[in-house]
C-alpha cells in the first residue's frame, strides 16, 4: 500500500510539471505577447510606437531567450510564486483565490445535480420493467452529452429568465443565481454519470450473485439498491475524477454565458490577453485539482477493493 | 437646479445624439444599470482604451477641456481658459478655482503637473495617453491655478487630447501609485461619480459625488448628477445583454448589433447611435508590397468597393459609407466621396490600362502573376468578418482575388512593425484629425509604409498650426491626397450603437462617441 501511494504521488508531481511545461511552450509558440495584446486592446490599431512596445517588452522580460524565461518562471513557481498578472498587476495566486469560491460553488452544485439526476435516471431506467420506458430513459444521456453547453445555457436563460422572469440571467447573486448555471453544468455531466451507471448496473444485474440473491427471495428494490448498485458504483467513482476536469472546463463556457465571476472567466480573459503568468497559474491549478481528485480516487480504491493494492498498484479499470 | 435641468432637455440631442429628448421632468435619484460586453481589468481612465470600460471610468474624472460633439470645438471644463503659443509647442492653462477631488484634496497646477509627469511611465496600457503627450518636455507651474505644458515639437493635437478620458485628471494620491495599483484599486478623481466597488469581470459600481459643482460647460444640469448610482454589469454574451434589456434586468446596453435592432425596437427600447470620429474602417495596404506599390491597383480596389452595400448589409442601421479617410464626426472632415464611389467599369479599365489581363479563373494576371491580395484582420468587432467576406465578393467582380487571414488582436501591433501584410482591416477612434499624422506620416511609425511625399508636409503643418481654420484647411488637403493616391482604402464608418430603456433619459454621446452620464436620469 505504501509503495502504491508513493508511486501515485510521484506520478502526480510528474503530471503537474508536464502541465506547466507544455502550457509554457504552447503560450510561447503563440504569436504576440501580453504587451502587444494590451497595446491592441482598444480595438484601434495605430499610433502605437513600436519602440515603446519593444521597451516595455524588455521591461517585462519577454525578450529574454525562452530557456531563460522558463527557468526563471519555473523556479518561482516551485516556491508557490506565480508572479503578477500582466494585465491587472495583481498576484496570480490572489486572482485565482478570489475567483475560486464562486467556481467551487458552481462545480459543487453542478456535481450534486449531476449525481442526483444522472444516478436517478440510471436507476429508473434499469429498474423499470417497461421496455419502452427503459429505451426512452436510456436515450436521454446521449442527448445530454451532445447538446452544446452554451446553447443549453442560452435556452434556459431565454425560457426561465427573459420569458418567465423567474430567475436572474446573470451574476453571482446568491442561490437563485446559481440555479440556472448549475443545471446547465449538470446536463452533460449528469448524462455521463447516467450512461456509466446504467451500463454497469445492467452488467451487474446479469451477474450470478444477483440470481443467487433472487433465489434467496430478496425483493426487486433490495436487489437493485443493495446488491447491484453497490458493485456498479465502482466504475462511476472512477469517472468522477474525469468529470471534475470536465466540470472545470465547462465552467469557462457557463461562467461566460451567465456572466458569473469565477475561474472560467479568469481563464478565458487570461488566454485572450495572453497574460502568460495568469494562464500558467490557472493551468497548474487545474492540473493540481485534477491530480488531487484522481489521487484520492486511486487511494480510495484499494480500500473498497483490496484486490487493487494486491495487484501491485495497477489500477483496475472498468470495462 | 431643477429649472436648469428643464431648459437642458429642450436643447437635447443636437448632433451629439441623446435619449429621451423633452420627455417630462427630470428626476433626481435612482440607479442606472448598464450592461457592457467586456472588462479591461483596469479602472484607471488614463490606462483604459476599450469602449466598454471607458463608459464607466470616464465618469470618475474631469478633463481640462471638453469637446462639443456637434462642432468639434474645444470648450472649458476644469480649465477656464487657455492659450497656445504660435509654434504650437507651449500650452498655458488657467484652472477653475474651488475644484476638489473626492479625497478632499484640491485641484492645483501641481496636481496636473504630477499627472502629466507620470503619463510617460504608465506602461503598456497607457499607450493612448502616452501618445497624446509624445515629445512632452515638462509642465511649468506658474501659480496655483496656472501652468504651462511644453513640448519638444509642435503638438496642436494636445488641446483636443486634454478633452479625452485618457488625460482625465486624477488626485495626487492616485498619481503616486504604480500603474498596476491604479488599475486594481481604482483611482480618485474629481468627476461627477466616484468608484464604489470593482469586481473584476463582474461589475463596476459608481456613486454620485456629493457637492460636485464643476461640470463641463457642455452639460445642461448644474451641480451634481441626477442619478445616485451607476452599475456597469459585464455580460459577455450579446444575447444575454439584449434579453436583459428587454426583460428589464438592465437599463442600457452597449454594442448593439444589427441582428438585435428589430427585437429591441419592438420592445420599446431606444437605439442611440453616433459615428466614431477618427480613421474609418478600411483596408490599409503595405504600400511597399507588390502589387500594392502600384497606385493604379490601389485605386482600382477603391473603385471596386460598393460601400453602400456593405454599410447596409453588415453594419447597424444608420451606418454611413466612408466619404473620406476620416469619419464625418471628426473635426476637419471633408467629403471626398466622389473619389470613393462604386465604379467597377472604371476599376476594370484602370487595371486593363495597367497591363492586367483576365486569366482562366476570372482573376486578373500580369506577367504570370495573379492579382491576389491578402487582407489581414482581427476579430475585434463582430462586423469584421461579414464585411470582409462581402468585400471579397465585390472585388471578385473586378478580377481581384482577396484572401482573408484572421489574426489574434495581440498580433496586430507586431504585424504593423514587421510590415508582414498586404492589407490590414481596421479603424482608429480619435476626435482630432492629427490621427492622420500618427497613421500616415512617413516620418513616424508609418505602419503602412507610405513613401515620403508632400503629404508629410501637410501633416506636420497641421500639427504645428495653432490657428484652427488654417489647420483644418491643411487637414482637408491631406484627406484629398490620401484618398486620391489610395494610400489607404476607406470602406465604412464605425458607428457606436447603444440600447437604452424607454424610462432612461439624457444619455449623451461625447465627441469621441463615448457617453457622459452626468445629465442622465430615470423617469
Amino acid at each position: 500500500m505504501r509503495r502504491y501511494a508513493a508511486l501515485r504521488l510521484a506520478q502526480a508531481a510528474g503530471v503537474l510539471w508536464a502541465a506547466y511545461t507544455v502550457s509554457f511552450l504552447v503560450l510561447d509558440l503563440l504569436p504576440g505577447d501580453p504587451v502587444s495584446a494590451m497595446a491592441g486592446a482598444g480595438a484601434d490599431q495605430a499610433g502605437v510606437d513600436p519602440a515603446q512596445i519593444a521597451r516595455l517588452r524588455s521591461e517585462y522580460g519577454f525578450d529574454d531567450p525562452i530557456p531563460v524565461q522558463y527557468v526563471h518562471y519555473l523556479g518561482r513557481a516551485l516556491r508557490g510564486d506565480f508572479g503578477d498578472s500582466v494585465a491587472g498587476g495583481r498576484p496570480v495566486t490572489s486572482v485565482i483565490g478570489d475567483a475560486l469560491p464562486s467556481t467551487l460553488q458552481l462545480v459543487a452544485a453542478g456535481m450534486a445535480l449531476a449525481v442526483l439526476f444522472g444516478g436517478g435516471l440510471a436507476l429508473a431506467a434499469t429498474y423499470t420493467a417497461r421496455r419502452w420506458l427503459r429505451q426512452l430513459l436510456l436515450s436521454l444521456p446521449p442527448l445530454g452529452v451532445s447538446v452544446p453547453t452554451f446553447w443549453a445555457g442560452l435556452m434556459l436563460v431565454e425560457i426561465f429568465s427573459f420569458r418567465a422572469r423567474l430567475l436572474p440571467a446573470f451574476g453571482n447573486g446568491g442561490l437563485r443565481g446559481l440555479i440556472l448555471p448549475a443545471v446547465t453544468l449538470a446536463i452533460p455531466t449528469g448524462a455521463i454519470v447516467a450512461q456509466v451507471l446504467a451500463k454497469s448496473l445492467l452488467t451487474a444485474l446479469d451477474e450470478p450473485y444477483i440470481q443467487t440473491a433472487r433465489a434467496k427471495g430478496a425483493g426487486r428494490p433490495r436487489i437493485h439498491l443493495r446488491h447491484a448498485l453497490r458493485n456498479a458504483s465502482l466504475p462511476a467513482l472512477t469517472v468522477v475524477g474525469v468529470l471534475v476536469g470536465q466540470l472545470m472546463a465547462n465552467s469557462v463556457v457557463i461562467e461566460t454565458v451567465f456572466s458569473r465571476n469565477g475561474l472560467g472567466r479568469v481563464t478565458a480573459g487570461a488566454v485572450a490577453a495572453q497574460d502568460i503568468p495568469l494562464v500558467q497559474g490557472v493551468v497548474v491549478f487545474g492540473a493540481l485539482v485534477f491530480v488531487l481528485v484522481n489521487l484520492i480516487v486511486d487511494l480510495v480504491y484499494p480500500l473498497l477493493d483490496p484486490r487493487i493494492a494486491a495487484a501491485g498498484g495497477r489500477r483496475w479499470r472498468p470495462a | 437646479m431643477l429649472a436648469a435641468g428643464l431648459t437642458a432637455l429642450t436643447a437635447c440631442g443636437s448632433g451629439g445624439g441623446g435619449s429621451g429628448a423633452g420627455a417630462g421632468t427630470p428626476r433626481t435619484g435612482g440607479t442606472l444599470t448598464f450592461a457592457v460586453g467586456s472588462d479591461a481589468g483596469c479602472t484607471d481612465p488614463q490606462q483604459v482604451g476599450s469602449n466598454d470600460t471607458i463608459y464607466s471610468v470616464r465618469q470618475l474624472v474631469d478633463s481640462l477641456t471638453d469637446q462639443d460633439p456637434s462642432t468639434g470645438k474645444i470648450v472649458p471644463w476644469l480649465a477656464q481658459s487657455w492659450t497656445i503659443s504660435r509654434d504650437a509647442r507651449t500650452f498655458t492653462f488657467h484652472l477653475r478655482p474651488g475644484v476638489t477631488f473626492s479625497d478632499g484634496s484640491a485641484l492645483t497646477s501641481e496636481v496636473v503637473k504630477a499627472n502629466f509627469d507620470a503619463v510617460p511611465k504608465l506602461g503598456p496600457l497607457g499607450l493612448l495617453a502616452e501618445g497624446y503627450l509624445s515629445g512632452y518636455q515638462g509642465t511649468d507651474v506658474v501659480d496655483d491655478l496656472t501652468f504651462k505644458v511644453r513640448f519638444k515639437q509642435p503638438n496642436a493635437q494636445f488641446l483636443q487630447a486634454t478633452a479625452t478620458h485618457s488625460l482625465g485628471i486624477e488626485a495626487a494620491a492616485s498619481v503616486r501609485k504604480t500603474p498596476q495599483q491604479r488599475c486594481a484599486e481604482g483611482i480618485v478623481g474629481s468627476g461627477p461619480f466616484t468608484l464604489q466597488k470593482y469586481v473584476p469581470s463582474q461589475s463596476i459600481t459608481l456613486a454620485a459625488r456629493k457637492g460636485y459643482a464643476w461640470g463641463s460647460s457642455l452639460w445642461k444640469k448644474q451641480g451634481a448628477a441626477y442619478l445616485d448610482r451607476l452599475v456597469f454589469k459585464i455580460l459577455p454574451e450579446s444575447g444575454v445583454r439584449t434579453g436583459g434589456l428587454q426583460s428589464g434586468q438592465v437599463d442600457a446596453i452597449g454594442s448593439v448589433g444589427r441582428a438585435d435592432e428589430s427585437a429591441l425596437k419592438s420592445s420599446g427600447v431606444q437605439l442611440l447611435a453616433r459615428a466614431n470620429p477618427g480613421v474609418v474602417f478600411g483596408l490599409s495596404p503595405n504600400n511597399t508590397r507588390s502589387p500594392l506599390t502600384d497606385e493604379k491597383v490601389r485605386q482600382a480596389i477603391a473603385l471596386g468597393i460598393d460601400r453602400q452595400q456593405i454599410a447596409q448589409t453588415v453594419f447597424p442601421t444608420g451606418t454611413q459609407p466612408a466619404t473620406s479617410v476620416l469619419a464625418h464626426t471628426t473635426p476637419g472632415y471633408v467629403n471626398v466621396g466622389a473619389a470613393l464611389s462604386h465604379d467597377p467599369a472604371r476599376a476594370k479599365s484602370l487595371l486593363q490600362s495597367d497591363g492586367w489581363t483576365p486569366g482562366g479563373d476570372g482573376v486578373l494576371q500580369k506577367g504570370g502573376k495573379k492579382l491576389s491580395i491578402t487582407a489581414t484582420w482581427a476579430p475585434v468587432a463582430a462586423t469584421n468578418k461579414p464585411a470582409l467576406e462581402l468585400l471579397q465578393q465585390q472585388l471578385k467582380t473586378i478580377g481581384v482575388q482577396l484572401a482573408l487571414k484572421e489574426q489574434p488582436v495581440a498580433q496586430l501591433a507586431q504585424l504593423q512593425t514587421s510590415g508582414n501584410f498586404d492589407l490590414l482591416f481596421g479603424n482608429v477612434t480619435r476626435a482630432d484629425p492629427d490621427i492622420l499624422r500618427s497613421s500616415f506620416s512617413s516620418k513616424l511609425a508609418n505602419p503602412y509604409r507610405l513613401p515620403a511625399t508632400g503629404l508629410d508636409g501637410l501633416l506636420d503643418g497641421q500639427a504645428a498650426e495653432p490657428d484652427q481654420a488654417k489647420r483644418l484647411d491643411l487637414v482637408a488637403q491631406a484627406q484629398r491626397q490620401i484618398v486620391q493616391h489610395a494610400y489607404t482604402i476607406p470602406v465604412v464608418e464605425l458607428q457606436t450603437e447603444l440600447g437604452v430603456a424607454k424610462k432612461v433619459h439624457g444619455v449623451l454621446f461625447d465627441a469621441s462617441s463615448r457617453i457622459q452620464l452626468h445629465d442622465a436620469w430615470i423617469g
